[in-house]
């Protein structure tokens, strides 16, 4: 199918380019980005008054499939994203059985491929099982495709195997994604160590705990060459940290989560022990937060991420201290960043389209992120001013696990393409 | 006394002391001291709660307020049901929310909870048609202890506003300790803290008390110390070295209560541990309110449970 987008405000912050175009799409390419571009034999899709975007890219998802279908798989994952407006989702390797080895990494791949509507990047497991002892087979699922590695779910503990990591993936040119949290200091923490674990009787995870791993993989990152990317930064100090080693040339990139930008650990109170408000990182206090929001305008944060993480209702519906962590988020995060970000003018939409996009391409290595001619039509649309009220009732996820229920959200992602395909289409 | 007409509560069940107001606090304390007096009959027996069924689901052991629950039941002539941890099928890997679902086919009118996770109140409050009365939830609140602690400082003092207490011990694992600070800034009392900085929760001193590493400096002038149980079994490892060391420091010894007012009173939550927060001395001596505590906790108890059934309309005491 060729298409023909007319009339939209086009955003590549790949090519600084923001203004009224035409989109042209053919065997599922970007032919060109232009003025008044022929139909021709293309179907035409007017556009007037929507943002036309590089096709989205969430670095950060747990697709749960091999393992745990019943709370998501490759359709509904793949479902939930596209109506979130991503084109493309990175998945975490924590899945049963882990992704440590060539053979699960092609499981997954052809998995993805024939079942999937978004495309799917797997990311290989830092060692053997997660179980941070030994390298996994790296180089073998490099060959298979994996553009990250990450043990995330666990922190990769010992010094010593990050350093293992850092160095041996310099042949790769893959960054080393951690989950940085100290658990010999957070220990059985279900929220954020602060007044309102005081209050409310549950244990606490102090800030620190993930400020020392982010502090001693900058260091092992500057000292290896390697390249270290800090998933869901969520405190001040942290993102501090990555501040100044970038300042100093390390190679270092982090994201951060729309729950982290929305929403403080008062949440947990106000909720009253909702286990939604429950996940790893936990919910930051407000001067976390704003940090996360000035780390967003000012460049040092390099990429939004929702986490996903699908949990059945059941497993949810438990005691807080006994919940898994996690939330869904991949239909809500576009929302929250237009909302809370955008509309709050934080953010032009170019910092913000460049967060979903041509950073997390830059940082995985993937040829996409952009509307140069030639490379897979990969597109979002997004509606800055539909007005969406958050009901999970709705979601494509498998799972119902999410802090939004009923919030009123500005702007939304309204079609989704991806190689030339429409995966989502939700405009009215 | 009666409670004041017009005065009620305005909570459908008891899951904290947070939520509660002074007005509330008052007419629960009031209400206490008219029950206080049916304890005192030969036949200690009030048809108040004839035909309502009470389920106290004790999801953590703790004997001491589950029979005190159990007696408040009994003398207000509430049919009770006990489901306690060993018995019930939560050992057996059923969930809170399917134990709740079951009681509710019983239809109980209340369902007394006690249960290690902070929370789980709520969870039950939000998941059945019961009024939910919290017997204690991890180190979140336990409510009826802070209201059976205020009505005996009430008692022994008169009053509630201005006095000066002192509480000592492991504040970090300490449900009581919450319930008391909150009820205890309700009603304007000075409420003073000390522990290991090790068991110091972040962020107390936000709920308006003072809160200092040395206990002395707590206990100068306090009419009442309030002593904490040093819950050896929640313990974070390394909070202290030595349950020796432990003693030095915070156990309340009679020289210590010197420094306090001349008639202060020394509480204490029980169970004690005698040499470990507290000298046997002190515990069994003539400044200990600790056994009235008990006596007090079951008039409160049956006020709650009272309280909360519609109160007003049915009659009190005959
Ligand atoms: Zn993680
Ligand atoms: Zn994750």
């Amino acid at each position: 199918m060729n298409w023909l987008l007319k009339g939209g405000r086009v955003v590549d912050p790949a090519a600084r380019l923001d203004a009224v175009r035409d989109v042209l799409v053919r065997d599922g390419k970007i032919v060109r980005v232009g003025e008044s571009i022929p139909a021709d034999n293309s179907r035409v899709l007017d556009l007037k008054g929507k943002v036309v975007a590089p096709g989205f890219i969430d670095m950060h998802v747990h697709l749960r499939e091999p393992g745990r279908e019943d709370e998501e798989t490759m359709e509904s994952g793949g479902a939930a994203a596209a109506a979130g407006g991503f084109t493309s989702i990175a998945v975490m390797p924590n899945t049963d059985p882990w992704n440590d080895s060539q053979s699960v990494t092609e499981y997954i791949v052809s998995q993805a491929r024939s079942r999937c509507p978004v495309n799917v990047y797997p990311i290989g497991c830092v060692s053997k099982q997660g179980k941070g002892e030994e390298l996994a087979e790296i180089g073998d699922m490099v060959k298979s495709g994996i553009v990250a590695i990450s043990d995330d779910g666990h922190p990769v503990a010992s010094a010593h195997l990050m350093r293992m990591a850092l160095e041996y993936t310099r042949i790769f040119g893959i960054p080393v994604i951690d989950h940085c949290e100290e658990r010999s200091l957070s220990c059985g923490g279900v929220m954020h160590e602060g007044f309102h674990s005081t209050l409310l009787g549950l244990k606490g995870a102090p800030a620190a705990s993930e400020e020392i791993l982010v502090a001693r993989d900058l260091i092992l990152a500057e000292m290896t060459g390697g390249r270290i990317h800090i998933a869901h930064l969520s405190t001040r100090r942290s993102l501090e940290k990555v501040r100044e080693a970038k300042a100093r040339g390390i190679a270092v990139t982090c994201e951060v989560t729309p729950h982290h930008f929305s929403l403080t650990d008062a949440a947990v109170a106000e909720s009253h022990y909702d286990t939604n408000t429950k996940m790893n990182p936990p919910l930051r206090e407000e001067s976390d937060r704003q940090a996360m929001l000035q780390g967003l305008a000012d460049g040092t944060v390099d990429a939004i991420a929702s986490d996903h993480a699908p949990h059945n209702r059941i497993e949810k519906e438990m005691e807080f201290d006994q919940a898994p962590f996690g939330i869904l988020g991949l239909e809500t995060s576009v929302s929250l960043a237009l909302d809370r970000l955008f509309h709050a003018g934080l953010l032009d939409l170019t910092r913000l389209v460049g967060l979903y996009t041509t950073s997390p391409a830059r940082i995985l290595g993937l040829e996409r992120g952009t509307l140069a001619a030639g490379v897979p039509a990969d597109i979002t649309v997004l509606d800055l001013e539909k007005s969406v009220s958050v009901d999970q009732g709705g979601f494509r996820s498998k799972s119902r696990n999410a802090p939004y229920q009923g919030w009123k959200l500005r702007g939304a992602p309204v079609l989704t393409m991806v190689g030339g395909r429409i995966a989502f289409d939700g405009r009215s | 006394m009666t409670p004041e007409p017009g005065v009620r509560l305005r909570h459908r069940h008891l899951l904290g002391i947070e939520p509660l107001d002074a007005g509330e606090i008052g007419l629960i304390l009031d209400t206490a001291e008219s029950f206080l007096e049916i304890s005192t009959r030969p036949i200690k027996k009030v048809p108040t709660l004839r035909g309502r069924t009470i389920v106290n689901l004790f999801m953590e052991p703790s004997t001491r307020t589950r029979s005190s629950f159990e007696i408040a039941e009994k003398r207000l002539s509430a049919d009770s049901l006990n489901f306690s941890v060993s018995g019930s099928s939560v050992s057996k890997g059923e969930s809170l929310l399917d134990t709740a679902r079951n009681l509710e086919a019983m239809a109980p009118d209340m369902i007394v909870v006690r249960h290690s996770a902070a929370g789980a109140p709520h969870m039950l409050a939000r998941a059945c048609r019961s009024i939910i009365v919290n017997a204690g939830d991890g180190a979140h609140e336990h409510p009826t202890q802070a209201l059976l602690d205020a009505f005996t400082m009430r008692q022994k003092k008169g009053k509630l506003a201005g006095l000066k207490v002192a509480i000592v011990g492991d504040l970090l694992h300490s449900r009581v300790v919450r319930s008391n600070i909150f009820l205890l800034g309700k009603v304007g009392a000075e409420v003073h803290v000390s522990g290991p900085p090790t068991l110091i929760p972040p962020g107390l001193d936000r709920l308006g008390v003072k809160v200092v590493t040395r206990m002395e400096t707590a206990l100068e002038g306090a009419d009442v110390i309030m002593m904490l149980r040093v819950q050896r079994e929640r313990m974070v490892r390394g909070a202290f070295p030595s349950v020796r060391e432990y003693f030095n420091l915070y156990g309340l010894t009679e020289e210590r209560v010197r420094l306090a007012r001349k008639d202060v009173i020394v509480m204490h939550p029980g169970p004690i541990n005698r040499g470990v927060e507290i000298a046997a001395e002190v515990a069994d001596g003539p400044t200990s309110v600790i056994l009235d505590q008990v006596t007090n906790g079951v008039a409160v108890r049956m006020a709650v449970l009272y309280l909360l059934s519609g109160g007003a309309g049915s009659e009190l005491a005959s």
